[in-house]
């Protein structure tokens, strides 16, 4: 049973293949609102990989000798999650206002700034 | 052992929802595969003992964002995408750019396979998370209220209906 116990690359392949699904998601759908939820795959893992850090590390500066409470990758992770909501409220917002000029929110056929 | 179980189950759930997110015509069960990806990625942060962070998956993620998400979807009633599961050289490509860059990442990654997660499996990062919040991050705590106050302006300011030309 040793070999299924996680260790740190277990949940960085798990990041990392989260990371490259968002990748050919965002490659291949045309669709503008899955496009977006790629986006938003590509930063959870990223945030999966920080926790993975965090945790390798134990990082408490307030008191180093307690292993438990490492929270100074978890810091980073909030404040991704924040930047993340804030680009969310944005994007949809680009995206109804790009449906209500053109009734289409395929990006195949966004290319009002193409010269 | 509870270590083990929650990542074998909340791993394999989680990539099958990313393949669903990318792998479905609807753009409704897109967000729904989403979501599964989403409270799953919560159960792995659960096994790495981050439980602010699993809290905060399900209530901001799961919660509000993918409730904005369908939101839009519903209000802008866009079609089925056709050719999601055609083969075409482009997507080829595309898949080939993503397994690149899985075999690339693993390859750097490859030194962390001995080192070991399973630490003691304690919950008490929610005081930490406090006491950092209101110490040593206190600036980029406010910043983060002047960012969403900006991105709210935004959003009204760029999805209202415009009344001049």
């Amino acid at each position: 049973m040793s070999f299924l116990e996680p260790n740190a690359f277990s949940y960085l392949t798990v990041s990392v293949i989260m990371f490259a699904l968002g990748i050919i998601g965002v490659m291949t759908r045309r669709n503008g609102i899955v496009v977006f939820m790629c986006i938003e795959l590509m930063l959870n893992a990223v945030n999966l990989s920080l926790v993975a850090f965090s945790k390798m590390h134990h990082l408490n500066p307030l008191n180093p000798a307690d292993p438990t409470t490492g929270a100074t990758g978890s810091m980073l992770v909030f404040f991704v999650m924040c930047v993340a909501a804030a680009e969310a409220v944005v994007g949809l917002s680009v995206i109804i206002a790009l449906f209500r000029n053109k009734l289409d929110i395929d990006i195949n056929n966004v290319n009002i700034f193409k010269w | 052992m509870l270590q083990t179980i929650l990542f074998w189950i909340f791993a394999i759930i989680g990539i099958a929802g990313a393949i669903g997110l990318i792998f479905n015509k609807s753009a409704v069960y897109s967000a729904l595969s989403l979501i599964l990806n989403f409270f799953s990625l919560a159960g792995l942060y659960l096994s790495l003992s981050a439980e602010f962070l699993a809290a905060i998956q399900i209530l901001v993620y799961a919660g509000a964002i993918m409730v904005l998400f369908l939101f839009v979807i519903m209000l802008l009633n866009v079609q089925d995408e056709q050719g999601v599961l055609k083969f075409d050289p482009r997507q080829g490509i595309a898949f080939l750019i993503g397994l690149a860059f899985i075999g690339e990442m693993l390859f750097v990654f490859k030194d962390f396979a001995g080192t070991s997660l399973s630490g003691s499996f304690a919950f008490g990062q929610v005081e930490a998370v406090g006491r950092e919040l209101m110490t040593r991050y206190l600036f980029p705590f406010e910043m983060i209220s002047v960012i969403l106050i900006a991105a709210l302006i935004g959003a009204i300011v760029v999805a209202r209906k415009h009344s001049y030309h």
